[in-house]
């Protein structure tokens, strides 16, 4: 797509020490591009290493071997203009939604009125109008993945690095969450690295899907969604080419899964 | 129905009468009804027991060892009219008082700082594990004579002994509470763009509050231990002086008399210290307990 990645991974691996003494391999051999305004979805059997990648671009894991680099330059500390949104919630329980968005402006030196100037503004930007004042544990989940969002792209990131975000989501509300991620990110020119195991979400949403093999994860594959933006995900999941690019997707992701299955099965017996 | 002849006119007026309908009763009453269950029931234990003290006192076993509620009464009542062998009661208190605050506060300040210090290195924590837990071991009210010794019979000798009491109780929650804090929510404060310091003072002493403020209930307590068995050690003023001077001269109802006053003063701190807890902490969801109690 564009000739300058804004993600780029080379031959990166990871591995860790297990709790029994032996090491653990979560990626290896992983190479990737994300290009500056492309939307990547991450798709892999479960517990493959998927969040492990994203750990490597945020800068809070360094990679093993191999490099990671963002906007040209190697990952060393967290790079500028990341947003990274986690699979559990990470909103603080004793700050009021408000000043839950606020953080990540106070954190980077901004006057508390300014701070808070900015975070009204994308509180109501995510639909939570009216709730600035509440405590996270008076939030349903969907609202408090509002907070979540909305204490990211505060910050107006860059590179989006989202880790199954939506998966604890009753499947409405996720599908609501979704339009209102593409509504926010459009037009924002944001690099998006997508994880997720649901492979219709993947589709839905991306420009692109990269299918993981069984862990230790590797990039299998990767398949370009030429779907019309803007979409609307719960419509979209009906249309012939969705389908279309769903079966294609679907028989080498189903290996994966299948050999997963088998290793959980074998441990099992 | 109505036309029985021989049903007199009261009797008729209250069968007319609308039969007494349940109301609902209402949840605001229905609490109050319970509240006022339980203390009468505290009140009857408390009757009870200063009763059976005092009559047994009166017939059967001897009040120059076990006294009696009305000559502790009397003991207080002079105290607060007249003073005390030592002095105005109100003097003793405040010395006492201020022994205990000053410990307290030193003694929680400390804690906090080295027990989220400690918390969060796991270098420094290492290394100090072991005599942390030998200092712990050791039956630090046994310091109170020490102190006696380095600091003289004055009050530095007693906030010393509250202090040593105080930091660790506070310390261990401190450090406790700075290991457990969540690592998503320092990696989440990480990316949005805390420096070291910043996650230090907004999401890691915030995790700990919690923990920290469980242990203030116990600490103030230890304060006023630490004061007093200092004041039992040597001292020249305070109601540990007074309790021992009332031991000294067989006076038993004089060391009940400073046992009571000393109670008083801690369960004011209890309540201060639980107004403070409600304050920082009403981010908190509240207490299914407290929910499913009606």
């Amino acid at each position: 797509m564009s000739e300058d990645p804004v993600i780029e991974l080379r031959g990166a691996s990871k591995r860790f020490r297990s709790g029994s003494g032996g090491v653990h391999t979560a990626v290896r051999d992983l190479t990737m591009t994300v290009a500056r305004g492309e939307f990547v979805a991450v798709v892999g059997p479960t517990g493959c290493g998927k969040s492990t990648t994203l750990s490597l671009v945020s800068g809070l894991e360094p990679p093993s071997d191999g490099e990671a680099l963002v906007a040209g330059r190697p990952v060393d500390g967290i790079p500028d203009g990341i947003g990274y949104m986690f699979q559990n919630d990470a909103v603080l329980p004793w700050r009021s939604v408000l000043d839950n968005v606020a953080a990540g402006p106070r954190y980077r030196g901004e006057a508390k009125a300014a701070a808070r100037e900015k975070a009204r503004d994308w509180v109501a930007r995510v639909g939570l109008g009216g709730f600035e004042s509440y405590y996270p544990h008076q939030l349903s989940g969907g609202m408090r993945k509002r907070v979540a969002l909305a204490q990211t792209l505060v910050n107006e990131p860059s590179i989006l690095l989202m880790d199954e975000p939506f998966s604890a989501l009753d499947v409405q509300t996720r599908a609501l969450m979704q339009d209102e991620l593409l509504r926010l990110w459009s037009g924002s020119n944001a690099a998006v690295i997508f994880v997720t195991h649901d492979l219709e979400e993947a589709i839905a949403l991306a420009d692109r899907v990269l299918v993981m093999t069984a862990g230790p994860a590797t990039v299998k594959a990767s398949f370009d969604v030429p779907l019309a933006r803007p979409r609307d995900v719960e419509e979209i999941r009906l249309t012939a080419e969705f389908l279309e690019i769903y079966r294609e997707i679907w028989e080498s992701l189903k290996e994966e899964v299948e050999e997963t299955r088998a290793r959980g099965a074998g441990r099992v017996a | 129905m109505r036309g029985e002849p021989d049903v007199s006119p009261e009797a008729s007026a209250v069968l007319a009468a609308p039969a007494p309908v349940r109301a609902p009763v209402s949840v605001a009453s229905a609490v109050r009804r319970r509240r006022m269950k339980i203390w009468s029931i505290r009140l009857a234990l408390v009757v009870l027991w200063l009763g059976s003290w005092e009559v047994s006192a009166t017939y059967w076993i001897d009040p120059f060892f076990y006294s009696k509620p009305s000559s502790v009464w009397q003991r207080l009542v002079d105290w607060f009219s007249s003073g005390t062998s030592q002095g105005s009661i109100w003097e003793q208190m405040s010395v006492t008082l201020q022994e205990a605050a000053a410990g307290f506060v030193l003694g929680a300040l400390a804690g906090v700082v080295l027990g989220i210090l400690l918390g969060r290195s796991h270098l420094l924590s290492d290394i100090c594990a072991p005599f942390i837990k030998a200092a712990n071991a050791v039956p630090r009210i046994v310091l109170a004579a020490l102190f006696v010794l380095w600091f003289g019979l004055g009050m530095s000798s007693k906030i010393a002994t509250a202090f040593v009491l105080v930091f660790f109780a506070v310390f261990f929650n401190a450090f406790q509470g700075a290991r457990e804090v969540d690592r998503n929510l320092v990696n989440n404060a990480r990316i949005l763009g805390a420096s070291r310091f910043q996650v230090l003072t907004t999401i890691v002493v915030p995790s700990a509050t919690s923990w920290i403020l469980a242990s203030l209930h116990s600490a103030f307590g230890f304060a006023l231990i630490g004061a007093v068995v200092g004041e039992f050690t040597g001292a020249d003023r305070g109601l540990g002086l007074l309790i021992d001077r009332s031991r000294s001269t067989f006076d038993s109802a004089g060391i009940y008399a400073g046992m009571i006053v000393i109670t008083v003063i801690a369960l004011l701190a209890e309540w201060l210290i639980t107004a403070l807890e409600k304050r920082l902490l009403k981010w908190r969801p509240p207490a299914a307990s407290a929910e499913a109690q009606i």
